[in-house]
């Protein structure tokens, strides 16, 4: 059972079907309760960092380090990604998970702002989010801001400068693009993670 | 590195592809989940469905038509035709389309688009422009404008003033037109492109009405211009006819995504050969996908 935390944040719906489409059954939910017993929990989210408040405010981010402590897979998408990092500047003074060292900026003025399309991923660790992943793989990204390279860094993707396309660290995993709508290599992400034992 | 587009297009009417022609290897051409998984195994890098049914009635067939080629399409999808409020734009969403286009109504009201990107986010926001460039013609006392024959009649303060003759960035100045192409509106396109993106939208897809249908190729200047007006990606269509010309609107007209709305002309494997085409001509493409 994937848990899809619903934090009004965008539309749900994308990913909700690609893990259908798998095979896996999806609950989608706003109630921390249900958030606690969960051993897959999946925060997407699109747009602005500052819709992560909700988060705060509805119970939800509590339930969720919960359920991190006991270890339950966690995988955050684009903005879901971004608020495992310390925060963003896109909305200062409000927390991320700090599951990752390091602040969320918006690309440099060299470059066209959104990121909008597909770019390649340069995995640089070991990953078991991209397990039978080829390197160089194309993936859909659309975003103004992005997270530095870290010690947690498995894939990198250069756009201006590089920046982290996945990070991983034990029960967490973070992609800054969207797997749901990544084609076969998307796919086979999601699929990863939904296979992965607790 | 960050690669261009090449987006299908389906237009579809009451639920059926139309302008599509007859393939072999596929059960039903007019089949717009079938086609749209098709395109997209075939190297599409975006799928848009566009809903030309004409009557209300038949209208209410859209929700399940995307609702059905959603379920196994995993590269964006954007569904654009008659979306006129918020709910309209929710239920698309819901029935799974990353993506929607908004054009007429969002002349009528541009808070339109600003109420839709605070709900679902500015990248689900494409802002369709239909433009068409008038040429100034040489008459006696002045410089007229073309065609003119609607807004001789409109009171002028419908007319935004942009639209004329201080037009700086192009030879020609661009204006807006709705409902289909049918009625001018007197905005100008890189006014108009540029008030969408600082109201939320998220991209503009920009139609040549000029070149629309002539397959005489995109219309570069124009794309070049919108494309500096903005900062939020261009999508070019319109006149597509040859696999230079997308070469063409990538080069000069930097577009960031082209439409291969007459892309069934070509036949259906040919989105990859013409992907490999502006690969070797130096364009960045998602190939092999």
């Amino acid at each position: 059972m994937i848990t899809l935390v619903d934090y009004h944040a965008g539309n749900l719906a994308s990913v909700r079907k690609a893990f259908e489409y798998l095979g896996c059954e999806v609950e989608v939910t706003e109630d921390p309760e249900i958030v606690r017993g969960s051993r897959h929990i999946v925060v997407p989210g699109v747009g602005h960092f500052g819709a992560t408040l909700q988060l705060e405010k509805s119970g939800l981010r509590e339930a969720i380090c919960e359920s991190l402590d006991h270890e339950a897979l966690f995988l955050g998408i684009c903005v879901g990604m971004q608020w495992m990092f310390q925060g963003s500047t896109e909305a200062t003074g409000i927390p991320g998970l700090s599951l990752f060292p390091a602040m969320i900026e918006r690309f440099p003025n060299t470059v066209k702002s959104p990121h909008v399309g597909w770019n390649n991923i340069e995995i640089t660790l070991g990953s078991r989010l991209l397990k039978g992943v080829p390197d160089q793989s194309f993936v859909y990204y659309t975003h103004s801001y992005r997270a530095p390279i870290v010690p947690g860094t498995v894939a990198k993707t250069n756009y201006g400068a590089d920046f982290s396309g996945i990070v991983e660290r034990d029960n967490l995993f973070g992609a800054q693009f969207h797997p749901e709508k990544s084609g076969p290599a998307g796919l086979a992400i999601l699929k990863n993670f939904a296979e992965l034992a607790c | 590195m960050l690669t261009k587009r090449i987006i299908a297009c389906l237009d579809c009417d009451a639920g059926r592809v139309v302008k599509g022609v007859k393939f072999v290897n596929i059960r039903d051409a007019g089949d717009p989940a079938e086609l749209a998984a098709l395109h997209a195994s075939n190297g599409a890098d975006e799928i848009v469905l566009l809903d030309i049914t004409a009557t209300h009635e038949k209208r209410k067939t859209l929700v399940e038509t995307v609702r059905r080629t959603a379920r196994q399409l995993f590269v964006p999808f954007t569904v654009g035709g008659g979306i006129r409020s918020l709910d309209d734009a929710s239920a698309i969403f819901d029935a799974g389309a990353d993506k929607i286009t908004i054009n007429s109504a969002a002349v009528a009201d541009p808070s339109l688009i600003t109420c839709i990107a605070e709900r679902f986010g500015s990248q689900a926001v494409i802002i369709a422009i239909d433009a068409r460039r008038t040429a100034v013609v040489p008459s006696e006392n002045s410089s007229s404008v073309i065609p003119s024959e609607d807004r001789a009649n409109r009171p002028r303060s419908e007319l935004r003033p942009a639209v004329s003759e201080v037009e700086g960035d192009l030879p020609f100045p661009a204006e807006v037109y709705v409902s289909g192409g049918r009625k001018p509106t007197g905005h100008n396109a890189l006014d108009w492109a540029r008030e969408a993106e600082s109201r939320g939208a998220g991209e503009v897809m920009l139609t040549s009405m000029d070149r629309d249908g002539t397959r005489a190729g995109f219309d570069c200047e124009l794309t070049a211009a919108v494309v500096n007006a903005v900062s939020i990606p261009v999508i070019a269509s319109g006149g597509a006819g040859s696999p230079d010309h997308f070469v063409d609107v990538f080069r000069e007209g930097r577009a960031d995504a082209a439409l291969a709305a007459s892309i069934f002309h070509f036949g259906l494997e040919s989105i990859g050969e013409l992907k490999q085409h502006l690969q070797r001509a130096g364009v960045p493409m998602r190939w092999p996908v």
